[in-house]
């Protein structure tokens, strides 16, 4: 819990939790305490999404045959 | 004068008509009708050039073949570039053909449209089969020219809208010789390696030709196998490939297929402000919701009762307080009046009372007489009276 890390792969997982969690706090059928960790859960999940959103550089990669004939995926720069 | 006899070999006159005949046509057009077409396993090319009155053999080498923008058929009526050769073993002479081309726009268009109807018919077009494309790619393969504008578009899209992903690019010749074949490998390997969630497959606007490997069946059947959801992005907004009617989704040109398959990161933001503004305000009203309700609780008739059932046993305190005290008072003023009269009762009955009323006690020594007979002659009594006592002597 609390991890400021982000996963990959967690974007759209994420979205639908935070979407989850709002219609729960929306509808009001929770506790307090109940509301309260889902408003913590929320407030996290959507700081989390939108770091991952202000990443500025977009990684580009070549799909590329290796030495043993395999294919690999590459830096496109690096070559 | 007799005609002189030139006796010459098969070999020498064949030669001398291949010569005759190579030098005379080094290069011509021929248009014609295809028949007899045969792709052999070597690759190469052979059918034969007809119209009414005639006809002559065609060759096309394999690395040739490879530059044709569509399948011949037999039927089909086309233009052949090349030289006359002749092949001496057979006698025969042939068109050694360097290029071919359908006759006209409409050929490749009827080219086209053939395929179409086929793959149609095979259902490779249905829309039922056509897949959602993820709402969040984390990796998105690309295939297309790795120099082309193609990808300098897709990419300045994608940087500017979600540069949270990755590319992934299959470099590929986008038209020319064996660029279908190229392609459809690309899609192949990027189902197989790329682990991508979604694949486009395009290149910048062309002529019909240079769109060509687009319409080819080795693509639109590799389209078709793709495991993985595939947006075509070719050129041109106007043209349809047969790519196009294959892929999962339809982009009219690269930059649009990048808009496409991208969110939009500033509205993705805004929806996360939304969110967060719900979630406060929805925290709030239940914080106030919950403060009113302790309130009511307070303000409560049951809430309220300890209190009041305190205050009625005080009262009761109070009113028992003032019983006590009034019955005490009472009981002591009719103790009083009890005591008043026995103290009278009491009085009336005392000795000197009766003394005053004429009796006498009679006492020996100080035991009371109260029987003549008790007495004797000479005893010695004291007779007390009202107002004192005198000792007498019996008689």
């Amino acid at each position: 819990m609390g991890s400021k890390k982000v996963h990959k792969g967690s974007f759209e997982s994420s979205l639908k939790r935070l979407e989850a969690i709002v219609e729960s706090l929306e509808q009001g059928k929770v506790s307090l305490d109940e509301a309260v960790g889902l408003y913590e859960e929320g407030i996290q999940l959507s700081r989390e999404c939108a770091e991952k959103l202000r990443a500025t550089e977009l990684k580009i990669r070549k799909l590329a045959k290796s030495v043993d004939g395999d294919l690999d995926v590459t830096d496109l720069d690096k070559e | 004068m007799s005609v002189e006899k030139q006796i010459v070999s098969v070999s020498d006159i064949t030669r001398q008509i291949k010569m005759s005949l190579e030098q005379r046509f080094p290069r011509v057009w021929i248009q014609g009708e295809i028949s007899n077409f045969k792709h052999h396993t070597s690759g190469h090319l052979y059918f034969t050039l007809k119209d009414e009155g005639a006809q002559i053999s065609a060759t096309m080498w394999r690395n040739r073949v490879a530059s044709l923008l569509f399948t011949p058929e037999d039927g089909m009526k086309v233009i052949a570039r090349g030289g006359i050769t002749v092949y001496p073993p057979r006698g025969s002479y042939q068109i050694d053909v360097e290029q071919l081309t359908p006759v006209g726009m409409g050929e490749l268009q009827i080219a086209f449209d053939r395929l179409k109807q086929k793959l149609a018919g095979e259902g490779l077009f249905d829309e039922s089969r056509k897949r959602p494309l993820p709402m969040f790619p984390e990796r998105i393969g690309i295939i297309t020219s790795e120099t082309g504008a193609a990808l300098q578009d897709m990419r300045t899209v994608i940087a500017r809208r979600f540069p949270c992903v990755e590319l992934i690019l299959a470099p590929v010749r986008v038209q020319g010789a064996g660029a279908s074949d190229e392609i459809a490998q690309a899609l192949r390997e990027m189902n197989r390696h790329g682990k991508v969630d979604v694949i486009v497959v395009g290149r910048g606007g062309g002529s019909l030709e240079d769109l060509w490997a687009f319409n080819e069946e080795v693509v639109a059947r590799a389209i078709f196998a793709s495991e993985i959801p595939v947006v075509s992005a070719v050129g041109h907004e106007i043209d349809f490939t047969i790519a196009d009617f294959v892929a999962d989704l339809r982009a009219p040109t690269p930059s649009a297929a990048a808009e496409m398959i991208v969110p939009d990161r500033l509205e993705l933001l805004e929806l996360l402000r939304n969110n967060e503004y719900t979630m406060r305000q929805a925290l709030a009203q239940m914080i106030t919701t919950n403060r009113e309700r302790i309130r009511s609780l307070v303000a409560s008739y049951a809430f309220n009762r300890p209190k009041d059932m305190i205050r009625e046993f005080v009262q009761r305190v109070d009113e028992l307080h003032r019983s006590i005290g009034t019955n005490i008072a009472h009981r002591y003023e009719r103790a009083a009046q009890g005591i008043e009269s026995l103290v009278k009762r009491i009085r009336g009955a005392s000795p000197r009372s009766i003394l005053r009323r004429g009796y006498a006690i009679v006492r020996r020594g100080e035991s009371v007489v109260t029987l003549a007979q008790s007495l004797k002659c000479d005893d010695e009594a004291t007779i007390e009276l009202q107002d004192g006592k005198v000792v007498t002597k019996v008689q």
